[in-house]
């Protein structure tokens, strides 16, 4: 189908942008790499009446090391992120998991920053984000704020960025030694949507986990921490019959939804496959650490 | 100040372009409807089906998921400026003589993001080159033989390297 109408405004600056999402308030919406966008423009499932085109900022692009993190600009697009040497060395969970964001065209023009943005439940990036416990640094008229990726992801596409808001960077910390990481995604088709997916951090020592964080995707409304899971593993002795006992209360941390990619009862034990490839993984790369 | 229609400028096949479109027109309407060029096929029209992939400053898109107002100053190469160039030639001999296509629907779509696999001129395995090719459908092939075209191709490239 064809987009309805609306209108087109490519800003010059940032402070533009910003002033141009405060006059036209909700009619308007943010034009990144539009790869979620357009496709919702053109089944008509969204009618903006003015699109606000970014991609011309410079100061959005990029990526660099910043002390204990990495910035990544909102609009660095994903092939940019999947050739990084900075991401490859300093954040392994990213270097991993872009390879499962949609297909080659699709990565050569979406966004790291439109994708965290949207929050959509099936993405791999929010999910890392909020793994990897990043910070979001939006800007609105009153200025620049920060916002902790356990604060930032509220519900199905709701975020804690006011409509007025763009986002502009994300921050992630840098590795640090003795931390280990996982993805894993399944989909029908690589590349699609994911039916079930799940991000990993964690620390280990003395057959231990210190600290693990699982952030499941696909399934919910938003991406979300296992958090029974998590609190069970923690020092704890780690074994396979650990794992599969914790791996049990998954079903109260996760309440899946149904769609097109599955019913809520195949999609919880997708994870729970997940869960179990998933720690097993990251206490294999763990030992190699 | 927000437009309804906008002006563009930009190449399209090596040639300069101009003209005005609706701010909503996507760049393969464009293409299509305003300059003729119907190469590019309309599948899905929302990101799925890859039929639509064109080059857009280098790199292969979704031309369903650009404005045409967004190539305002940008250099477009679409299957028609892509086969003059004789950049793929060898590729679409390979399609002929492996039967890649039987509708030949996805066919230009395929070649234009083949085209992108091949400049990467790296050695790659069957299943990667099934993975790089999985954002563009074929309803006709089963894609054994749109692999197997791309393989050939690629061994040969990399053949006539070595010689």
């Amino acid at each position: 189908m064809k987009a309805a109408k609306f209108k087109y405004i490519r800003p010059s600056s940032l402070d533009e942008a910003i002033n141009l999402l405060s006059d036209f308030g909700e009619e308007a919406r943010i034009l990144a790499g539009g790869q979620s966008l357009l496709p919702t423009l053109n089944m008509r499932l969204s009618q903006p009446k003015v699109l606000i085109d970014i991609n011309r900022l410079d100061e959005l692009q990029g990526i660099s090391h910043e002390g204990k993190h990495i910035r990544i600009g909102a609009l660095t697009r994903h092939v940019d992120i999947a050739e990084s040497d900075l991401i490859t060395e300093n954040i392994p969970l990213i270097s991993e998991a872009i390879e499962y964001v949609a297909h080659v065209a699709v990565r050569n023009r979406g966004t790291f920053g439109g994708s965290v943005a949207l929050a959509d439940p099936a993405a791999e990036m929010p999910a890392c984000t909020l793994a990897l416990q990043g910070t979001l640094v939006v800007e609105g008229p009153n200025g620049r704020r920060q916002i902790r990726a356990d604060d930032f992801f509220h519900d199905l596409y709701e975020t804690a960025r006011a409509p007025e808001e763009i986002l502009v960077e994300v921050q992630l910390p840098i590795r640090r030694s003795g931390e280990s990481f996982a993805f894993m995604e399944l989909s029908r088709r690589k590349g699609d949507y994911a039916m079930a997916g799940l991000a990993c951090k964690a620390t280990f020592q003395d057959n231990r986990f210190l600290s693990v964080r699982l952030v499941y995707f696909g399934t919910e409304l938003k991406p979300t921490l296992g958090e029974n899971v998590m609190s069970q593993l923690e020092g704890r002795e780690w074994s396979e019959t650990l794992a599969e006992k914790v791996i049990a209360s998954l079903e109260d941390d996760l309440d899946p939804v149904d769609n097109l990619q599955g019913s809520a009862a195949m999609k919880l034990h997708l994870q729970k496959v997940l869960t179990k490839r998933t720690l097993a993984e990251v206490v294999q790369r763990l030992g190699n650490v | 100040m927000a437009y309804d229609f906008l002006d563009i400028k930009l190449i399209v096949n090596g040639e300069q372009v101009s003209a005005r479109v609706p701010a909503r027109m996507h760049l393969v309407d464009f293409l299509r409807m305003e300059l003729e060029l119907t190469g590019s096929h309309l599948g899905c029209e929302h990101g799925i089906c890859g039929a639509c992939s064109v080059r857009v400053d280098g790199v292969v898109v979704r031309g369903c998921l650009v404005l045409a107002a967004q190539c305002d100053g940008s250099d477009v190469l679409t299957i028609e400026g892509l086969s003059e160039s004789k950049e793929v030639v060898d590729l679409q001999n390979t399609f002929v003589e492996r039967n890649a296509m039987q509708c030949g629907f996805c066919t230009p779509g395929m070649l234009m993001t083949a085209a992108e696999l091949l400049a990467k001129n790296d050695k790659m395995a069957r299943n990667e080159i099934r993975e790089f090719m999985s954002g563009n459908f074929c309803r006709c092939t089963g894609y054994h033989a749109i692999i197997d075209a791309i393989e050939i191709t690629m061994e040969a490239r990399r053949e006539e390297e070595r010689s």
